[in-house]
């Protein structure tokens, strides 16, 4: 009895948070009422008696990623939305298709009664409980599986680093340059030309990294060096 | 009226109840004598009385203070998301309210002995980062912006490394359960197992819970108050709450893993969770004595310790962890 009134609450917070998470206008409303359907979510899977996997539910998706989603959204600034009626028909367009491919999913499960399991929730597991039951299947059975999905996200986590590490490294090209132009004596004019150039622009194309690392040094520490493959360029 | 007193599913649930309702009020009591108790370490490190003319020797200063905090005015920012703004400081004291409920305070309380109560604290503390994030966003200022935005960042990359330094602990116990981590230090505590682990759970902590030497989110001298900055009256005060909330609950837990809980020789069952108080004052202290030690870490060096250090060193003692144990089984 006690199992059936929590289900029908928790699956009740579930559906209306869902329904929110797409129907409010503010994102980062949406995105708390995403976290709120995902603590449900965890919520029936305690009364599943699938302790783990309630609380890693809540640990991954509520406390990691969703932190990370809102993170995204309060940098953006959503007020002035730039969007053109195109994009917007186009987006409208791809939802409306989705919608209607996801529908037409649903119904062909429904009507070969396919996604239906069982209907009473399992029963408890005896102690030390299932996360000793998942830890046994995850390392023998399904070994494999397990370790190729760490392989993938290991994957793209090292892609989303080179990603990110080459956008910073050129953006740091135009910073060196600036550092540059303001660390150097007015006094000088030969060096001062010779850092404004475009790096590229140079007949051996750029200084080498570790002279451009001592020449930030030493300009950095007030004297007006001149840059180490400078002399022999010119 | 007998059958239903003597029903078991009421008695679990009475009793739960009196243990609720105990270790709130408690734990509330307590956390406002802390503030006392951090103002009075603090002006001993500084060289001066601190609080001393509320009630003898500054005892009453914390009630002084509530009623203080009741009585100011509440302002809202006009241009502030409401809703949230006011969900936030709730969301600061409840994670670490309910994270209390599995710590095993002595030999027979404890509100639930959850075979997954590891997960459910690091549950709870990653939940906790919300408080900070939202009340930042809702305020609409740029400065509790900021620093709600820094503070997420900065529980995220510490909840990693306090997790792991957790896993060496369960590899231990073969358990998730406190009190089963509890009975399983019965001879030794696991810090003389574990010392890095302890080290680095530690070192998290003070970051999770935002305190000196990690409190970038406040930073008074760049962001202003941080992420509370537009808060005021009794939700700045829930703010406050949570942090030393928030202390006590982290501590607890250090001493439960680490410590050995309410484990300690001489005294009777009954009177055990004395042992458990003595050991969560002197790290409730240690936390005191670490903020007014220490300067602030700059925001690079905070995440270089976090991801450059700490998780690679908490890491490698899962490792060795691992191997010492394999080791000795297999001698």
């Amino acid at each position: 009895m006690t199992a059936q009134i929590l289900f029908a609450a928790l699956a009740a917070v579930l559906v209306v948070s869902s329904l929110l998470v797409i129907l409010h206008r503010n994102p980062v409303t949406s995105a708390l009422f995403l976290v709120s359907a995902f603590c449900s979510l965890a919520g029936i899977y305690l009364t599943l008696h699938a302790e783990f996997l309630g609380m890693v539910q809540v640990i991954v998706y509520a406390g990691a990623i969703m932190v990370l989603f809102l993170f995204v959204i309060m940098y953006l600034n959503l007020q002035h939305d730039l969007e053109t009626g195109v994009q917007t028909a186009v987006r409208r367009g791809i939802g409306w298709i989705a919608g209607a491919v996801l529908l037409a999913e649903a119904g062909l499960l429904v009507s070969k009664r396919w996604a239906v399991g069982p209907i009473a929730p399992p029963e408890a597991v005896a102690t030390p409980g299932n996360t000793q039951a998942i830890g046994i299947a995850l390392y023998t059975r399904y070994l494999f599986p397990f370790e190729i999905t760490s392989m993938v996200l290991l994957v793209a986590m090292v892609g989303a680093i080179v990603i990110a590490r080459s956008r910073r490294e050129r953006g740091d090209e135009a910073t060196v340059r600036r550092v540059r132009l303001s660390a150097l004596p007015d006094s000088d004019p030969r060096v001062r030309t010779a850092a404004l150039a475009e790096p590229s622009a140079h007949p051996e194309g750029t200084l080498a990294k570790g002279d451009r690392e001592t020449y930030e040094i030493s300009t950095s520490l007030g004297g007006a060096v001149t840059p180490p493959g400078e002399e022999s360029s010119r | 009226m007998k059958d239903l007193l003597q029903n078991p599913d009421f008695q679990l649930v009475f009793w739960s109840f009196v243990k609720i309702f105990v270790i709130l009020n408690g734990l509330l009591g307590v956390v406002s004598y802390m503030i006392l108790a951090e103002r009075k370490v603090a002006g001993r490190m500084q060289g001066r009385p601190g609080p001393n003319r509320v009630g003898p020797a500054g005892t009453l200063q914390p009630i002084a203070d509530v009623i203080k905090l009741f009585f100011k005015e509440e302002f809202i920012p006009a241009a502030a998301n409401k809703v949230i703004f006011n969900i936030a400081p709730a969301l600061a004291v409840i994670p670490a309210l309910v994270s209390f409920s599995i710590v095993p305070i002595g030999p027979n309380f404890t509100v639930t002995d959850l075979n997954v109560g590891l997960l459910l604290f690091l549950a709870m503390s990653s939940i906790g980062v919300y408080a900070v994030t939202l009340g930042g966003w809702s305020s609409n200022n740029k400065y509790a912006l900021l620093g709600g935005l820094r503070s997420s960042a900065q529980m995220i990359s510490y909840e990693l490394a306090m997790g792991l330094s957790t896993i060496g602990v369960l590899m231990l116990t073969g358990s998730l359960s406190m009190v089963e981590i509890v009975k399983a230090q019965q001879n030794l505590p696991f810090i003389l197992f574990q010392p890095l682990a302890f080290v680095i759970f530690m070192i998290t902590a003070l970051a999770e819970t935002n305190r000196a030497p990690f409190d970038l989110p406040e930073a008074e001298a760049e962001l202003v108050a941080g992420f509370h900055t537009e808060y005021s009256s009794m939700k700045f005060g829930l703010f406050f709450l949570g942090e030393f909330t928030n202390v006590i609950t982290i501590c607890s837990i250090a001493t439960t893993l680490f410590l050995g809980g309410w484990n300690g020789p001489w005294l009777p069952d009954s009177l055990k969770f004395i042992w458990f108080f003595a050991k969560l004052a002197v790290l409730v202290f240690f936390f005191m004595w670490v903020r007014w030690t220490f300067p602030r870490l700059r925001y690079d060096q905070l995440m270089n310790l976090g991801w450059k250090i700490l998780l690679p060193l908490s890491l490698a003692n899962v490792l060795v962890t691992g191997l010492a144990m394999y080791w000795l089984q297999n001698r």
